[in-house]
């Protein structure tokens, strides 16, 4: 059984730091064959069961298929995916995955074109749409490659096998002499060509395929492997493309609600004389909920400031300049979990021994601040209500998720609702939940009209989630010849992923700590693992430091890992770690490690201006290793993405609040990476085609915090331990 | 709904064409484009002009058309992403950002493309710093700086050989 089978993306274990997701329903598809065909017309469906196929089988009794079997009059249950091939030759794939920005729709269109023989222009991904595709748990944890990838390539695999038989039979010739290209079969002895279409023409076959079948090795990929374009770019650079904020439904109403002026606020008086007398208003009182639908937004956001309501603020909040000493003082005692398989803590040898067995001892604390997705569409929604049923249009990268929201809200039975994702302006694990939505259909019902809801910059930044802020305790020491003999690592709140050491330490206590939060927090690109990485890698030079050994040789010299070793010395080639030296102000850093199958190492060079304490990136050079590569193209610019993000958390980004308010909650007060803050950015691709592919929208972000950090370390001596690094340059975080 | 019908705009010049719409002069530009005239090209990213998802070209300027009145337009030449195809053949910009994969959400993408052809209008052959600077206030949070750079690079190369 292959690894997607034992654990596949609808049971994978969740980080503990993934606080916004609570437990997943487990739902089932409902759709029959019958429905489906007449949904779809004819043709050829074939489904990929992920849950013990062989079980499947049996069940079934299917004893003639030469792959899997045939369902009759409902869809197996555990469908992770099935492909459609019409009638008239079109294909079309349906998965729960969604795309966000990571070009998901592109590489999945590559994984049914490489193994149904089909050119990608003929191939339509819906994706997202919960009447339409197969339960997902969502679009997180770079799953989409490891997972859905293959599993679209196997129901191709089983669709082209299906389409050779129908040729053979329908030829009466030897299907192992049969070709396929281009969507035809061909029978070269005797140059007859049938197109899938052709051999789909008046069929209604079904068929479901278990999740193991062979896939055609990385060596002979021939759309994989390449760069194919954005499969639709030309419907975003010309503005057709409908993001969920750009959905208008006719009669349509524009929705807003009354948020409280600080967290844990709670309604008192509440007069809506003046915004209910509005024309066209409707507004909505309904427990804590507070808002109006109207014909347009500017009226909405009249008489949203036309309601006079009294708030009573709750507690004394802790603000952003106690946060670390806060979560050092409350633990989580209900958390309790996570990190090592359930457990918090991963232990073995000695701590005492180890650091006896140093000639250096080390111990330095490290801290992350809060910092917001600020994904460039806010959350918004478009909720429908029609005959009792429930459409909402949505960015989110949980429509099953969501739906299970809006169920819950609105007491409401699976088949009522229905979640569609149009490929949405980012997430970065920022749209995990479904608030813009149920706000949304909350107003709908109340209005009687569709009503849509985006969300202002403001509300984004104060009534979304947060990637956690952190507090992380390093302890270690060395021998003198770079031996590392002891690692203590205890982070509290942050998150337990990337907390482990791709180091050999033969006495290691690693360890996370569930603490309370003073913000709402979440999932965020690679989790934890960036704040993980920064303190680890960081503290790792510190050690360096104080052996007297070069920051790369002293990794080196630690690791047993070849593929990591092969990144970190790939990224050192490239940017010339050993053979240049830095000019007057600037400095070399590296960092790296591995996370969800990326191995990435990250070299980087800052510039530091001591009049001003500007701190800018000059270069960064990033090796990548998540075995055989997809689409290379795409690859480098994720990968390169997720460096200019990373340059954000590590130099300037953090929110800043104080007794349960957000101070810094726009655009103006937040800085983000812009143009100027941008390096040269170059990107080593280590193409490891005998290796499963993994996913690559996060782990490569994790190398440059510590790789600038370092970098800054090298230039000025100045050792920087929190991040952000230098939110007002240098100056002001040495002297503050 | 306008609050008040002396007050309110009833004409907007966009993409060449005369077209009727019945708002407040001080509603935003964004939100008629977006709303009464179905051009959801332009985005709300920020609504204080931070972040250049909405940015038009007012008679050729780039506008950041959240915080511009619709009643300040008057009779002046509203372009948007939607008005800069001609004859079914894509802008310069357009195909250069495709051909160099200069997008990843690409919701940013049409506020890119409209400053950037302010920019070209203005200096057709800039340099990187004159990029850089012209376009820091355009965010793209997926990263594709550099990507961007290259196609107006790419754009200004192509439009030179064209001329």
């Amino acid at each position: 059984m292959s690894p997607e089978t034992l654990n596949p993306v609808n049971h994978v274990d969740l980080e503990p730091e993934r606080y916004e997701l609570r437990s997943p329903s487990s739902y089932h598809f409902e759709l029959g064959r019958r429905e489906f065909f007449r949904i779809l017309g004819g043709g050829i469906v074939v489904a990929c069961v992920w849950k013990d196929a062989s079980a499947f089988q049996q069940s079934r009794g299917e004893s003639g298929a030469r792959r899997g079997s045939g369902f009759d009059e409902r869809l197996p249950q555990e469908i992770s995916a099935w492909l459609h091939i019409g009638e008239s030759g079109e294909v079309t794939v349906y998965t729960g995955k969604v795309e966000v920005g990571q070009n998901a729709r592109t590489a999945l269109t590559q994984a049914v074109a490489e193994e149904l023989r089909v050119a990608p222009r003929d191939i339509r991904m819906v994706m997202g749409d919960t009447d339409l595709t197969p339960f997902d748990m969502g679009t997180f944890g770079s799953r989409t490659t490891p997972t859905m990838n293959p599993q679209l390539r196997r129901a191709s695999a089983a669709a082209l096998d299906v389409l050779m038989g129908l040729a053979a039979d329908a030829w009466k010739a030897d299907r192992s002499k049969l070709t396929a290209s281009d969507g035809k079969i061909a029978d070269p002895a005797t140059a007859r060509t049938l197109s899938y279409g052709e051999l789909a023409k008046g069929k209604q076959l079904a068929q479901a395929i278990p999740a193991e079948d062979p896939l055609t090795p990385a060596p002979r990929w021939t759309v994989m492997g390449n760069s194919l374009p954005k499969v639709d770019g030309i419907e975003f650079v010309t503005g057709r493309h409908r993001y969920p904020s750009d959905i208008n439904l006719p009669g349509m109403l524009h929705g807003k609600v009354l948020r409280p002026p600080s967290f844990g606020a709670a309604l008192g008086s509440l007069d809506t004389h003046e915004a209910e007398a509005m024309p066209g208003v409707t507004l909505v009182h309904d427990g804590d909920f507070v808002g109006v639908a109207a014909p347009s937004v500017e009226i909405a956001s009249r008489a949203v400031a036309a309601i006079r309501a009294e708030w009573k603020p709750g507690g004394p909040q802790p603000s952003s300049r106690e946060l670390f000493d806060y979560l050092r003082k409350n633990p989580d005692q209900a958390a309790g979990q996570g990190g090592f398989g359930g457990r918090s803590d991963h232990q073995v040898g000695s701590m005492e021994k180890g650091l006896a067995d140093a000639h250096q001892r080390l111990q330095q604390t490290y801290t992350v601040a809060y910092i917001a997705h600020t994904p460039l569409e806010p959350r918004a929604a478009v909720a429908q209500w029609e005959n009792g049923k429930l459409t909402v249009w949505t960015g989110t990268q949980r429509p099953f998720g969501v739906r299970g929201e809006l169920m819950e809200a609105f007491r409401l039975p699976q088949g009522q609702v229905r979640v569609e994702m149009p490929d949405t302006g980012s997430g970065y694990g920022g749209k995990h939940t479904g608030d813009a939505a149920v706000e949304a259909a909350r107003l709908a019902k109340a209005a009687g009209k569709p009503v849509k809801l985006v969300w202002t910059r403001e509300e984004e930044f104060t009534w979304a989630y947060f990637r956690p802020a952190g507090v992380i305790d390093v302890a270690g020491g060395a021998r003198s010849d770079g031996t590392i003999t002891a690692w203590e690592f205890h982070n509290y709140n942050s998150g337990g992923s990337g907390i482990s050491t791709p180091y050999d330490v033969a006495n290691q206590h690693i360890q996370f700590h569930p603490t309370q939060s003073p913000l709402r927090q979440g999932s965020y690109r690679a989790l934890a693992a960036t704040a993980n990485h920064f303190a680890r890698e960081c503290f790792m030079d510190e050690l360096a430091q104080a052996v007297k050994m070069d920051p790369l040789e002293f990794r080196l010299r630690n690791l047993k890992d070849e593929r990591l070793k092969a990144v970190f010395q790939a990224a050192a080639q490239k940017f010339g770690w050993s053979e240049s030296k830095p000019a007057a102000g600037h400095g070399f850093g590296i960092g790296g490690g591995l996370e969800k199958g990326g191995y990435v190492a990250t070299c980087a060079e800052v510039a530091v201006d001591r009049a001003s304490g500007r701190v800018q990136t000059v270069r960064v050079v990033t090796a990548f290793d998540c075995g055989a590569v997809v689409n290379p193209d795409h690859l480098r610019n994720q990968i390169e993405g997720a460096n200019v993000m990373g340059i954000g958390g590590a130099l300037f980004e953090a929110i800043e609040f104080e007794n349960g308010r957000i101070l810094n909650g726009r655009f103006s007060q937040y800085r983000v990476p812009r143009f100027s803050d941008v390096p040269q950015i170059e990107v080593v691709l280590l193409d490891r085609k005998d290796q499963p592919s993994a996913g690559a929208g996060e782990s490569p972000i994790m190398g440059l915090a510590p790789a600038v950090g370092n970098a800054i370390f090298a230039a000025t001596g100045v050792r920087l331990r929190s991040l952000p690094m230098a939110p007002n340059g240098l100056k002001a975080a040495t002297s503050g | 709904m306008p609050k008040n019908t002396e007050a309110a705009v009833t004409e907007l010049t966009v993409n060449g064409t005369r077209r009727a719409i019945n708002a407040d002069a001080d509603a935003s530009l964004l939100s008629v484009l977006r709303d009464q005239l179905s051009l959801t090209g332009s985005h709300y990213g920020c609504g204080e002009g931070q972040c250049g998802a909405c940015t038009v070209l007012i008679d050729g300027l780039p506008r950041r058309s959240c915080i511009t009145k619709v009643g300040t337009v008057g009779n002046k030449q509203v372009t948007t992403i939607e008005g800069l195809e001609q004859g079914g053949r894509l802008h310069p910009l357009q195909q250069a950002f495709l051909d160099v994969g200069a997008m990843q959400c690409a919701y940013c993408t049409s506020g890119m493309i409209m400053s950037a052809s302010a920019l070209l209008r203005s200096n057709p052959n800039p340099s990187v710093p004159e990029i850089v600077r012209f376009m820091e206030g355009n965010v793209c949070r997926c990263g594709t700086y550099l990507r961007i750079v290259a196609a107006i690079q790419q754009a200004a190369k192509n439009n030179e050989a064209g001329r």
